[in-house]
């Protein structure tokens, strides 16, 4: 938790467990709405949009938003200041008043992850659904996945996570050498 | 987790919410906060699943794919599943139905068929309607007849089927312009499904007229059928006296709980639960006798032709089963969950699956022979008896509620019901209408939903209603909630009804509720409605009625079959949840609009169900202003009018 109560962490994706449906797609176009509410937001003007994007890598999906860098190049280049890194894991965050939409951003970011609003004005981006996680919740993306590709974990935990799945993994490949030499 | 008072307004159900909690007990609201959020694409209808070159999303906002790899479009995508809806809720019913007619046939046929013709009166009405002789023939005779008109119904392939004839001649004209007079059950069925195949029919509009001809025979088909037939064959339904709720359940009696839908296989538990052999075997095992409730439409089924008392609705299945006092609950087809035999495991209770269409998973399967009926009925109810010793009292907990109820009604006794037994007419109930006494008549129907507080919607919507002077005709899980809730008692008038409403039921000693059965027993609501118009005085069609429909909490396909037959008949139809077409937007204009031109129905969604009672209310009112009646007779609650409003309503 940040100071003011606002939850910290990081998305961590796990590839193989998407299963490309998309509720994270909508979730957050759902979550950025007026209404907040999946039947009403349909008729909303502008149309609500969202940030997440699953792209199709081969035979895999992968659901993609902004990484939240901590050295961030789009707040880096952003000459008007409107983009803003809160805190470390904390979200870098976009003041619409402020863009004049020059896309410089667009063109910096490594991923791809940030786009234009529907009219094309001003620079459009993932802000972790800040609302949600000063209340706690998950970033409407995360509470969405049916399977747990994605989840809102502090920075830490995903580490933990990586060295077990690593640690699995070469036990597997040491079991499979043995197995090698046996043979040989 | 939710609440139990969230997740249910029964008091029944609430109490027992608190013990399947603490005993660590997982049901349908819990698996339903699980699977929470619900996919917004299947939510909105525009995933498609019919061809391998997909699975399509359609993305409902727009920066996405706007069309499947074919080219459908989100109305193509989303009409197509809906009509795919209707499919499959018109095939259980009318599969039903086929089921009944089979049984009438068997029983005019084989002279040792358990099943009798109970109603000869109606079976002779019946062959009048359909032009079997009668005179001079032998009541098997007749019935013969009978049940081979009934049974072609479902294979006929050209002409129209027999019964949409009950409907008004006008609203058949209606469906001779669009096309859509059902020619055979099932092969509006199947053209559904070759229609919606890939690369067939891709008109929205057409795509679902074919679903509206579907519907059809199932409404003035399929279920129709299996009304008159059950009526033929167990008798139609008089007003009864019965009790409804989980408290019905008894500490020291074998309780047996049939759950599905088909009357064939309750009717012949009713019979062996009274059988003295069986009695006695219970008596020896400790019980004071057998006890039977019901739980979903076949609950209803007996309880209209014999008061057996209703345990509960579809969302009370498992929490029977959790009271640990039910030593079998027998299950034929339809709104059965899986999930049952899985909770069985924790306590006593035997799952006894009984068709050869529906097996579950931990079930005991006795498939249910009707040819040998009776003998099948007492080995199942035997086996609940011998399971009696095995009941643990430390762990039994039967919740305390109970409501009395008055069931029975129907479209033949609606003629005596107002019109006495001399004069046995429907113009006492077009007379109230038209005088303003009573505002108008609703069709409130449905099941159970977890989206929902359970019963909420349903008692809700109905107490608005009855409190504005509309009289309420209710079926299947509906009129389950509204029994437990009091509603159909005739003190529930002097509680809840308007004054021009209860004025009505102190002169009859009728509830402002009626029970008019089970799920195929909607038909009897049309029958009716057909009835008033021909009574004469509101109007040429259905569509000109001051009626309107509602399905507080759907969540069948065989709802969204009921819907569309009963908006393609002319009433105006309000379903709690949204059909899932709404990303679909031409599609839901077409069914929430642009349709009432072609039947005088339409579908709206409304999710509150007092604001869903007033679209009613406000939609009955226009058309008594169509009409030129005049206002309520009585002040109303809904829409608040003044005494000069209402001076000037009464012109």
């Amino acid at each position: 938790m940040s100071q003011s109560g606002t939850r910290e962490g990081m998305l961590f994706v796990e590839v193989s467990r998407c299963m490309g449906c998309r509720s994270c797609e909508i979730a957050c176009a759902v979550a950025h709405s007026a209404s907040k509410d999946l039947f009403e937001a349909l008729g909303e003007e502008p149309r609500p949009t969202s940030r997440v994007k699953v792209e199709a890598a081969e035979e895999s999906a992968v659901p993609l938003q902004c990484r939240h860098c901590e050295d961030a190049p789009c707040v880096a280049i952003c000459t008007t200041k409107a983009l803003e890194k809160l805190g470390p894991n904390l979200p870098v965050l976009i003041k619409e008043e402020r863009c004049i939409g020059c896309k410089f951003c667009i063109m910096v970011c490594p991923f791809g992850v940030i786009g234009l609003r529907a009219d094309g004005k001003v620079a459009l981006k993932c802000d972790l659904c800040i609302e949600r996680l000063e209340v706690g919740e998950d970033p409407a993306c995360v509470a969405a996945c049916p399977t747990k590709a994605l989840r809102f974990l502090p920075p830490n935990e995903v580490a933990a996570i990586k060295r077990r799945l690593t640690a699995a993994a070469m036990k597997d490949a040491d079991a499979k050498a043995a197995l090698v030499r046996e043979k040989a | 987790m939710r609440s139990p008072e969230k997740r249910s307004m029964d008091p029944a159900t609430i109490e027992m919410l608190r013990r399947v909690a603490e005993c660590n007990v997982s049901v349908a609201w819990d698996r339903h906060e699980a699977m929470e959020p619900q996919c917004g694409f299947g939510s909105l209808g525009i995933c498609c699943r019919i061809c391998v070159m997909g699975p399509c999303r359609i993305d409902p906002f727009g920066e996405g794919p706007s069309e499947g790899v074919c080219g459908a479009t989100a109305d193509i995508i989303a009409a197509r599943n809906l009509a795919r809806m209707i499919a499959s809720g018109a095939a259980a019913h009318s599969d039903h139905g086929r089921d009944i007619a089979h049984t009438l046939l068997m029983a005019s046929e084989d002279e040792d068929c358990d099943y009798r013709i109970k109603d000869e009166k109606k079976l002779r009405a019946l062959a009048k309607e359909l032009g079997v002789a009668t005179e001079g023939k032998e009541l098997k005779e007749v019935a013969r007849g009978v049940a081979e008109i009934a049974f072609s119904q479902f294979g006929q392939q050209h002409g129209e089927l027999v019964f949409t004839k009950r409907a008004p001649e006008d609203q058949r004209k209606r469906w001779r312009e669009q096309h859509v007079v059902p020619r055979g059950v099932d092969r509006e069925i199947v053209e559904i499904m070759h229609r919606t195949t890939m690369g067939v029919d891709n008109d929205p509009k057409n795509i679902i007229m074919q679903g509206v001809r579907a519907a059809l025979g199932d409404g003035w088909g399929g279920s129709m059928i299996a009304t008159d037939l059950s009526d033929v064959l167990f008798r139609t339904p008089e007003w009864v006296r019965s009790y409804a709720n989980l408290g019905i359940l008894k500490s020291d009696e074998v309780n047996i709980i049939v759950h599905g839908h088909e009357p064939t296989l309750s009717e012949m538990i009713v019979a062996a639960s009274r059988d003295k052999e069986l009695l006695e075997l219970a008596k020896s095992k400790g019980a004071k006798g057998i006890n039977l409730g019901g739980i979903c439409c076949t609950a209803n089924e007996i309880l209209m032709r014999h008061g057996i008392p209703l345990a509960g609705n579809f969302l009370q299945q498992e929490l029977a089963i959790a009271t640990g006092v039910v030593e079998a609950m027998i299950v034929d087809v339809q709104c059965i969950m899986p999930a049952l035999g899985k909770l069985a495991e924790c306590y006593h209770t035997h799952i006894i699956s009984t068709s050869p269409k529906a097996k579950f998973p931990k079930a005991t399967h006795i498939e249910f022979e009707e040819a040998h009926a009776y003998e099948t009925a007492k080995k199942i109810v035997r086996m609940a008896v011998e399971n009696f010793p095995k009941r643990d009292a430390l762990r039994a907990c039967i919740p305390s509620a109970k409501s009395p109820l008055i069931a029975g009604f129907t479209t033949e006794n609606v003629y005596t019901m107002l019109g006495g037994r001399y004069r046995p007419s429907y113009r006492p109930l077009n007379d109230a209408i038209m005088t303003g006494r009573l505002r108008g008549v609703a069709g409130v129907v449905g099941c159970n939903n977890p989206k929902f507080t359970h019963d909420y919607g349903h008692v809700a919507m109905t107490k608005e209603l009855i409190g504005n002077d509309v009289l309420v005709a209710t079926t299947g899980c509906t009129a389950i909630a509204d029994a437990k809730a009091g509603l159909m008692c005739p003190e529930a008038a002097e509680k809840y009804a308007g004054k021009g409403l209860q004025e009505i039921c102190r002169a009859v000693g009728a509830p402002p509720v009626l029970h008019l059965g089970s799920c195929v027993d909607n038909t009897r609501i049309l029958t009716v409605l057909s009835n008033m118009v021909a009574e004469g005085g509101l109007g040429q069609s259905i569509a000109d009625l001051p009626v309107a429909g509602a399905a507080p909490e759907w969540m069948s396909e065989k709802a969204v079959s009921i819907g569309f037959y009963v908006i393609a008949s002319g009433v105006y139809t309000v379903l709690g949840q949204p059909l899932p077409i709404q990303g679909a937007r031409g599609l839901t204009k077409l069914v929430c609009d642009e349709i009432e031109k072609m039947f005088g129905g339409k579908f709206a969604f409304e999710s509150d169900p007092i604001k869903a009672a007033h679209l009613m209310i406000d939609h009955i009112d226009a058309k008594r202003r169509a009409l030129h009646l005049p206002g309520t007779m009585y002040e109303v609650p809904y829409p608040a009018r003044t005494a000069q409003e209402m001076a000037q309503a009464a012109g």
